[in-house]
């Protein structure tokens, strides 16, 4: 497999909020979002959740450059040490990654090792379920930020997601956050979209939400081109994404969470180039995202978490890949972030059948994002959780 | 219920598009009949034998684009083509549970893969299961060729259990790890496709899966897990998905799908390929005199599913980007039929022909209104009644 959509872990996982999602969650239009615009800057911190589909491989992105263990578990696979941007003695970013040099440089960038759960698990589907839920224990129907509109009495413009399709993490039990299309209308002329668009009495539920899709795409139309300029060319890019959430917040927009992503990390043969290439397009687009942040005073409180479901096994397959592993390297930057290195690295001799033993519950970052950014508390949203990763 | 909306609803959910005469011809013989011949379709298929498979070069690869085109355009005019609709159907839902991309391994091989899933579309799941473990174009899609007892790569054994027998929850990681090691060694020759097991690099040390120890081979794993009860419920909970039904569980092909058409739901959403396809069927027109690549402004391209889990299935058909692709390939179908009956109808009287046409059986009063506004037009009549709510679903 070396194309996954984000749609198969959306809607193969059926775990969370199933019925949100096939109802099209609560679809806002842009201009509808672009609406709740505020004069002055609602103060306060902003998340922006960048999910990378497809388990990106923590050991080439947070390169144990000097550790021999590495160079001879993956022959085909390492880097040398001259190739990766060294941020110490031990541990280097990969080559792509030069923006997140310059911001570790800068001291804002914190590098969360060894991240993941108890008791592992490898499908992309199941683990990504549970880093959305933030339930590694028990499978629960709401994400971890669903959650937080749920105690906090938030409504879907507090949480937006620019996939066309509503992420598990934003559903919660009685309000899912709201997704925004980015894609608008160039439909054939003279025809009764409007018409279409209407409910009709005592319909079956899809048929109702296919009228429905024709109203979501008149209001999408409707603001396309008079907020967002032209259309952009991919609108899946996660540069597309971010540069409508750039846009979002400086239009002084109240929503404090965005959720974004980056596809196509399931790779398991011949992976470095193309590892690389899909790494620097995280580089350049969350980097040129902060800088513009940087000169807005809205964009000042932004905190970015980057995390994908899983890491990569230390030891290379045949085909110059990796397989499904466990442990991974999360990123959290921003103004606001503390730069420098959090939790342990793993050992890459001390395994767990095979794998990175993990040295931080994924819960202890989502706590400290919830309390430093969303100024919420953690246990109400994470059953009591109590680990903090202290980077902000 | 009539017999006439029982017997339309179960032809639009088994094949691709009946017409308003198919639904003439079963409404005559009744429900039974109809089943039974949607099971074992009598005879040769004439519409079949007018689209034969394209020869290929042995070794046509992906980057062949001319061979992928036509390969592509192959199927779609079968399925529109084909008389034992049916058989078109349920070999388009075997290729989206196994299902393989034509971008990583090439058409030739996908071409090879397509015959299996036809010769055995029908049979028992563990003929088509054995086979397919094997398939070359799937070895090569989930790098089971690389899979070697020095180096095992996990790839297939895993979707071999969470995708195509078992579901999730029903294997552990160890079971991931053994079924790897009972699939080592497969090969594929680069002139011919065949595939051969290379005894070097076959792994025969006993290994433990799902709790039985021995030293298993290809084809005995996958008579291990189709033996699970699990995989009969899979394999419903995947029919079911796609012909919009609740089938009762199990491994018997034929058995399950009597199963489904019998027990279908009342509400189900049209995937592109169905739609369309059937759009074509009803309105003459031939896929491959379409411009562009409709299918995938729709999201769905034959041999080119978007990763190992296949397309979704229901509301996920459903969204705004779907419903502006859809105006669009909506406006295309009607260019290129003939429309001439249409024309020579008053008006008002226009949107029920088109629903006989269409086998809609019943316009909303919504639709109707809609097709009110562009009844003069009959191009525009004919796109609004394909982009209908009434339309897209079945």
């Amino acid at each position: 497999m070396d194309t996954v959509t984000r749609r198969r872990f959306l809607l193969g996982s059926g775990v969370v909020a199933a019925g949100a999602i096939a109802a099209g969650g609560a679809a806002l239009s842009l201009p509808e979002l672009l609406s709740t615009a505020t004069p002055t800057w609602r103060g306060g911190r902003t998340l922006v959740v960048v999910t990378l589909y497809g388990g990106n491989d923590g050991l080439n992105t947070l390169v144990p450059y000097a550790d021999d263990a590495y160079h001879a578990a993956r022959p085909d696979l390492a880097y040398q040490p001259d190739q990766v941007l060294a941020l110490d003695g031990e541990l280097g970013l990969n080559p792509a990654l030069k923006g997140f040099r310059k911001l570790w440089d800068a001291r804002r960038l914190a590098v969360v090792r060894g991240v993941g759960y108890p008791r592992p698990n490898r499908s992309h589907f199941s683990s990504m379920d549970i880093w959305q839920t933030g339930s590694p224990e028990t499978p629960v129907r709401t994400g971890w930020l669903g959650r937080w509109l749920d105690v906090t009495g938030g409504a879907p413009v507090d949480a937006i997601s620019l996939d066309p399709v509503l992420p598990p993490m934003l559903a919660g039990a009685g309000v899912a956050g709201g997704s925004v299309p980015l894609k608008g209308l160039k439909s054939p002329k003279g025809l009764p979209v409007a018409a279409l668009a209407r409910p009709a009495p005592g319909e079956s539920p899809l048929r109702a939400r296919a009228a429905a899709s024709y109203a979501d795409l008149l209001s999408v139309n409707a603001l396309v081109t008079k907020v967002q300029g032209t259309e952009p060319e991919d609108p899946d890019a996660i540069r597309a994404q971010l540069d409508l959430v750039a846009r979002c917040v400086e239009a002084n927009i109240p929503t404090r969470v965005y959720s974004v992503s980056h596809d196509g990390f399931d790779t398991h043969a011949v992976e470095r180039g193309p590892a690389e290439r899909l790494l620097g397009e995280l580089d350049t687009a969350v980097t040129a995202f902060l800088d513009r942040m940087a000169r807005t005073p809205a964009g000042e409180g932004v905190v970015v978490l980057v995390y994908s479901e899983f890491g990569r096994r230390v030891k290379g397959n045949a085909s110059e890949g990796t397989d499904h592993g466990t442990a991974g390297v999360a990123f959290v930057a921003g103004a606001p972030v503390k730069g420098g290195f959090y939790g342990r690295q793993p050992s890459l001799t001390e395994l767990d059948g095979g794998d990175l033993r993990v040295t931080t519950d994924f819960r202890d970052v989502y706590a400290s994002l919830l309390e430093g950014v969303l100024d919420t508390d953690p246990g109400r949203v994470l059953s009591g959780w109590t680990g903090r990763v202290p980077l902000l | 219920m009539s017999t006439r909306t029982d017997v339309s609803r179960l032809l639009r959910r088994a094949t691709f598009g009946p017409r308003a005469a198919d639904v003439d011809a079963a409404e005559r013989v009744g429900l039974a009949a109809t089943l039974t011949a949607l099971l074992d379709p009598p005879g040769v298929d004439p519409g079949a034998a007018r689209t034969p498979v394209p020869v290929l070069p042995p070794g046509a690869e992906k980057k062949d684009k001319d061979a992928v085109r036509q390969t592509v355009a192959w199927w779609l005019d079968r399925m529109a083509a084909a008389e034992h609709s049916a058989t078109e159907k349920l070999v388009l839902f075997w290729h989206g549970h196994w299902a393989t991309s034509v971008k990583k391994v090439g058409p030739a091989l996908m071409l090879r893969q397509h015959a299996t899933l036809r010769a055995h579309a029908r049979g028992d799941f563990r003929d088509l299961a054995r086979a397919m473990v094997t398939d070359p174009a799937l070895l090569y899609w989930l790098d089971g060729q690389q899979n070697t007892r020095k180096a095992p790569n996990e790839n297939l054994a895993r979707e071999l259990m969470e995708l195509f027998t078992l579901g999730v929850g029903h294997y552990t990681e160890d079971d991931v790890q053994a079924g790897a090691r009972a699939l080592t060694g497969w090969k594929i020759d680069r002139n011919s496709g065949d595939v051969s097991l290379n005894p070097n690099q076959h792994d025969t040390s006993p290994v433990t899966i799902l709790g039985r120890t021995r030293a298993f081979t290809a084809e005995s794993y996958v008579d291990l897990l189709v033996d699970q009860p699990a995989c009969g419920q899979h394999l419903a909970e995947r029919v079911g998905k796609f012909y919009g039904a609740t089938p009762s569980p199990g491994t018997d092909i034929r058995a399950l799908l009597a199963s489904a058409w019998t027990h279908l739901a009342d509400d189900h959403v049209k995937s592109p390929v169905d739609w369309l396809v059937g759009a074509c069927r009803q309105l003459g027109v031939r896929p491959g005199a379409l411009k562009g690549n409709p299918l995938a402004a729709l999201g769905q391209v034959p041999f080119a599913p978007p990763n190992v889990g296949g397309w979704p299935t229901g509301a996920a058909w459903l969204t705004t980007s779907a419903a502006q692709a859809r105006l669009q390939v909506a406006a295309q179908l009607a260019e290129a039929a003939d429309l001439a009956t249409l024309d020579g109808l008053p008006p008002g009287q226009r949107p029920d022909a088109l629903a006989r046409t269409l086998v809609v059986d019943a316009w909303s009063d919504r639709t109707r209104a809609a097709l009110a506004e562009v009844a003069g037009n009959p191009r525009r009549l004919v796109t609004t009644a394909l982009a209908s709510p009434e339309y897209v679903t079945s």
